[in-house]
């Protein structure tokens, strides 16, 4: 059969149109353009023999004397467990990091089909970060997907790569969307310690906007093989506004009927298919994600944070280079916080309690308002607590995390104030630190 | 199996177009057969037809279109998408399409693959048939048969749905053991003269209603959920609709799964419908270790969910809905009491929209399709209940009632779905995202909130809690709002503007949402109080509301308000009969003794918080 085709009738921004027999929907094609570089495409709509194609590199430049060969095959990832490692791919996946293609790799199709809820479990493992906001407050459970809602300016790519760097997790796949040249490169030597369980897919800003669309399969179809081969993978995905936009982007040039601010009507399917492949798996590894979404005009109710946050288990909005404990929630927190320590949840929710106290009287004293001795208190506590909890420089494991609680509590507050149990009090208020009521 | 009746000519998304010949019906079911690689099964791929233009139809497909090619062959069959029904569906858990999602694991592992198709109905159990009817009997549709025992309910084997007239029975098997497709019975239609053959399985298309019953009536009495401010601001109707439209994260999720265990319905059907797969699994995995206090079995047994989560095919989310609601009619025709929860109608309306949008129709608002009103409202029309046809059976009745979330986009409750579902349903619990960011759960407003029934269930809701219910009820609503009015009065103007009569005002309405409109699903005891502790909690709290403490000063009613409402609220986290349970009442009662001379001087400005709540 013909596979090598020389006519394109239409183009229409990344979209070309051509006339071709015998292909599948989903097919992989290449374009030769004309100044030797090639691109991959991708089948979108077939009719009779009318084919369309998403021109990963976008379409400038193509000609319609420009060959296109249909390749026989889905999108690919060449995976080896092991010779993937410490590596960096483009968002078709095609290395990056001026090292020679895959050796020995199997072609794993992207995309694939959805986990049977029948064979999830409820998860039960946390994964530390070291992050006393996410860990102590709005723990990570292990197969959560979790967004970080945040907007242009804050530091949400060097939050990921602290977390790539600190995770307890034996593989970390970073996907990169629309990234600045120099956030990839600030990824590729802040992770080039862990080197040896990292991988990433990247694509940048400056890359064709189409390729965006593939990073989250890629990545989350390697994340799929190393998890069912029993390992603990954690994916970070930055930032999926640019892949919304990408698939905006295609679905103008196919002339689709937009719902929501130009977005397609399938935003919501679309990212949830790659949101749930999230996922916990009896007897063997586990999917565990973590995206950040930029919301442009700092608007939750956009429609990417807004489908986004009807998909994930929880948010975390980061604003103002740190984690807001009021708005962010982690909804699977309380699965694991009771098997941290018996004094996780009581501590995280006397602290918050007071840590919003310490906000109100902020408000009031900027009104004018007079305070009281026990508001200068809650101040002071507020401001220990912004500097010594809240910091994202701040780097403890858990215990560590809990036991500065009650070491900044004591610091402020008498028992009674902390409005804790006996029971905890006696067991855990540091003896040498109380203070005068 | 027919042969290929026709080919494919288009594909665009989980849409095929196929050139047919011959004569094709609208929804029917197709299947697309994908050319099989060397040495493998070919994979068929099932389909409805959802368009008929000239030679060519056009079909939402349920699975991944990814691979199909223009001349594929298609085959059209007679049937319209639909279910098996008959013992054995509860405790199960399905696709969207009727597919058992443990049986597909053990064939397919892990992952789902495309194209694997299981009966709903296991073929190789067997149930103990007990006949009830005779030889020579005239019977109509959904008239019994005989029975067997699912659980513990007593199942009823029905003349098909399908039979038009009256039909007489030619022959019924004896008592024994079969298998679901062994016949047990032949009906002649008295019409058609065509004898039927029956066994304890029935075949029903899924888009349309099952009517064997005699005659719908008014519902008439409430479904209780256990949830407080449901079951007394805004009571659910046994056959009623209810909605709970709500912002991503304001607990709508959690409403549903807390009504799916303490509803008081013989039968749940929970319709995962387009979200997560985690939340499922934790139904999955708790129900059958939870004990169903009303059968002292597992709660798994009175329950069937239908699981077509976000990641499962658009199309079949879409059918997802009405496999539910099917099951439920079927067990609505043996005079249960079924509760259909369905979480979310909005990602099934998002289903409808993504095929509309392929099939180039004209847009409505946010590109949803403009008969989405009316498909919405037929849907919810699916509930009801009605007097059952069998003679045999007296005046039984049986009952659907439908509670379905909505998710609006950006939390909006101005879009076509919410709108369009409020149309016509009887009840309204919107949950509001200023709730459940000061974890005031459930989030359900007090104030916008509306439910048809409270006036129209009158007669049963004062016979199971008390003569003058509704009125009191009214009137509590009346006091919240006016509470809650004074609130918003000293946010703008300040506490010092009000008196200190208003500022109580304002924290009693406040203590009566922190102990009875709030509920927190995640405590044993709290989670699902009885109805009799609940009318008690409600007479408990209004007496707190009528009390006149005569405070003199607002700082003192603060804080013995705040005092109370801590009281209150660890008395509804102690177990009935309990020491804490009596210990926290008698202190809650030790507040409302009369008070002594002194602090009587200034009642004055107490008088109309203290005046009993106008009925
Ligand atoms: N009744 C309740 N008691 C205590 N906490 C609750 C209650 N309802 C909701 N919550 C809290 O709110 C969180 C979100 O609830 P839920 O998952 O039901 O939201 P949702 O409205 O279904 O959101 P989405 O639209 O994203 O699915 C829960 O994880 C829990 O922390
Ligand atoms: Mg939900």
């Amino acid at each position: 059969m013909k596979r090598i085709y020389q006519h394109i009738e239409q183009i229409t921004g990344p979209v070309v149109m051509l006339r071709a027999k015998g292909i599948a929907y989903g097919e992989l094609a290449r374009i030769r353009l004309g100044d030797g570089a090639t691109s991959y495409a991708q089948t979108i709509k077939l009719r009779d023999d009318q084919v369309t194609l998403q021109v990963f590199a976008g379409s400038k430049g193509v000609s319609t004397g420009d060959e296109v060969e249909f390749l026989g095959h889905q999108v690919e990832l060449m995976y080896a467990a092991e010779s993937i490692l410490g590596r960096t791919f483009s968002g078709v996946g095609e290395p990056i990091d001026g090292r020679p293609p895959v050796q020995d790799a199997e072609k794993v199709e992207i995309g694939g089909p959805s986990f049977n809820p029948a064979r999830r479990i409820v998860p039960t493992r946390m994964i530390q970060t070291g992050i006393p906001m996410i860990d102590m407050f709005n723990s990570l459970v292990e197969s959560q997907k979790l967004p970080i809602f945040s907007v242009a300016g804050e530091p949400y790519n060097p939050l990921l790569a602290r977390i790539a760097l600190q995770a307890e997790a034996d593989v970390i796949i970073v996907g990169g969307m629309g990234l600045k040249y120099d956030d990839y490169l600030f990824f590729r030597d802040k992770l080039a310690p862990n080197k040896e369980r990292t991988i990433m897919f990247i694509h940048t800003a400056s890359d064709p906007v189409v390729e965006c669309i593939m990073v989250p399969d890629m990545a989350l179809a390697a994340a799929e093989r190393y998890a069912t081969a029993n390992r603990r993978v954690l994916v970070l995905l930055t930032d999926m506004t640019a892949f919304s936009d990408a698939m905006k982007e295609v679905a103008v040039a196919m002339e689709q009927i937009p719902a929501n601010r130009g977005y397609p009507g399938d935003l919501y399917s679309q990212l949830a298919a790659r949101y749930e492949k999230a996922v916990d798996i009896e007897g063997s590894g586990s999917i565990t994600i973590l995206a950040v979404t930029t919301m442009p005009g700092d608007d939750v109710t956009h429609p990417v944070p807004d489908n986004t946050g009807y998909i994930t288990e929880g948010q975390f909005y980061l604003k103002n280079g740190v984690i807001d404990p009021f708005g962010s929630l982690s909804r699977l927190k309380q699965i694991v916080n009771k098997r941290t320590r018996e004094d996780h949840a009581p501590l995280m929710n006397a602290m918050i309690q007071l840590y919003d106290s310490c906000r109100k009287v902020r408000q009031q004293q900027s009104m004018g308002f007079s305070i009281s001795d026990f508001d200068q208190k809650l101040l002071a506590y507020g401001e220990e607590f912004e500097r010594r909890m809240m910091d994202l420089e701040v780097n403890l494991p858990l215990q560590k995390q809990l036991d500065l609680g009650w070491e900044i509590l004591a610091n402020h507050f008498t028992p009674q104030q902390a409005a804790l149990s006996h029971r905890l009090i006696e067991a855990y208020w540091p003896k040498s630190r109380i203070v005068a009521a | 199996m027919s042969k290929s009746n026709a080919v494919v000519v288009g594909v665009n998304g989980n849409m095929v177009s196929a050139r047919f010949t011959g004569n094709v019906r609208m929804n029917a079911v197709a299947y697309i057969a994908l050319p099989a690689p060397a040495g493998q099964d070919v994979v068929r791929l099932k389909a409805e037809i959802i368009r008929v233009r000239g030679e060519e139809c056009d079909m939402q497909v349920f699975e991944d279109t990814r691979g199909i090619r223009i001349g594929d062959p298609v085959e059209i069959t007679e049937h319209l998408l639909a279910i098996e029904l008959g013992p054995g569906l509860l405790g199960m858990v399905y696709d969207g399409l009727g597919n058992p999602l443990e049986e597909l694991a053990q064939k397919t592992g892990f992952f789902l693959k495309r194209g694997t198709y299981l009966p709903t109905l296991a073929r190789d159990r067997k149930w103990h048939f007990k006949p009830c009817a005779h030889v020579g009997d005239k019977l109509q549709a959904g008239h019994g048969l005989g029975t067997v025992p699912e659980g513990v309910f007593t199942h009823r084997i029905m003349v098909p749905f399908g039979l038009v007239g009256a039909g007489e029975v030619l022959e019924v098997a004896p008592a024994g053991e079969y298998p679901v497709d062994h016949p047990i019975g032949k009906v002649r239609s008295l019409a058609t003269g065509r004898t039927h053959e029956v066994s304890m399985m029935q075949i029903w298309p899924v888009k349309k209603p099952i009517t064997a019953y005699a005659e719908r009536l008014l519902p008439s009495r409430p479904l209780t959920t256990r949830i407080r401010i449901v079951d007394t601001f805004f009571p659910v109707a046994e056959g009623g609709t209810a909605c709970i439209p709500g912002p991503f994260g304001s607990g709508k999720t959690v409403f549903q799964q807390s009504v799916s265990r303490y509803a008081d319905a013989d039968v749940v059907i929970v319709a995962a419908c387009g979200e997560r797969a985690g939340e499922v699994v934790e139904t999955l995995r708790e129900f059958p270790e939870l004990v169903d206090p009303r059968t002292g079995r597992s709660l798994m047994e009175r329950t069937i969910i239908i699981c077509n989560t976000s990641s499962m095919p658009v199309a079949a989310r879409e059918a997802s809905v009405y496999t539910a609601v099917t099951m439920a009619e079927y067990y609505r025709q043996m005079g249960l009491r079924v509760l259909v929860l369905a979480d979310s109608t909005s990602r099934w309306a998002q289903a409808l929209r993504e095929m509309s949008g392929r099939l180039e129709e004209i847009p409505g608002e946010e590109a949803f399709p403009a008969y989405l009103g009316s498909l919405i409202a037929a849907f919810y029309e699916r509930g009801g209940i009605v007097r059952l046809a069998d003679p045999n059976l007296g005046a039984a009745q049986g009952s659907t009632t439908i509670i379905g979330t909505v998710s609006p986009a950006g939390g909006n409750f101005e879009e076509p779905v919410t709108q369009s579902t409020l149309a016509v349903v009887g009840c309204f619990l919107g949950l509001t995202y200023a709730r459940s960011y000061a974890k005031r759960f459930p989030a359900i407003s007090p104030l916008d909130s509306w439910s048809k029934y409270l006036d129209s269930l009158k007669p049963a809701l004062e016979e199971l809690y008390a003569p003058g219910w509704v009125a009191e009820v009214r009137a509590l609503q009346r006091f919240y709002r006016e509470g809650q009015r004074i609130g918003d009065q000293m946010k703008v103007v300040g506490e010092e503007e009000l008196s200190v009569d208003e500022l109580v005002h304002f924290l009693k309405s406040e203590l009566f949402d922190a102990v009875f409109l709030q509920q927190n699903a995640y405590d044993e005891v709290d989670a699902g109080p009885s109805t009799v502790r609940t009318a008690f909690a409600l007479k408990l709290a209004r007496s707190v509301l009528e009390h006149d403490f005569g405070f003199v000063s607002k700082d003192q009613a603060r804080e013995r308000l705040l005092d109370l409402t801590s009281a209150m609220r660890n008395w509804n986290l102690a177990a009935d009969g309990s020491p804490e349970y009596e210990r926290f009442l008698s202190e809650i009662r030790g507040a409302l003794l009369p008070r002594d001379g002194a602090g009587r001087k200034n009642s004055p400005s107490n008088v109309s918080t203290a005046r009993k709540i106008q009925s």
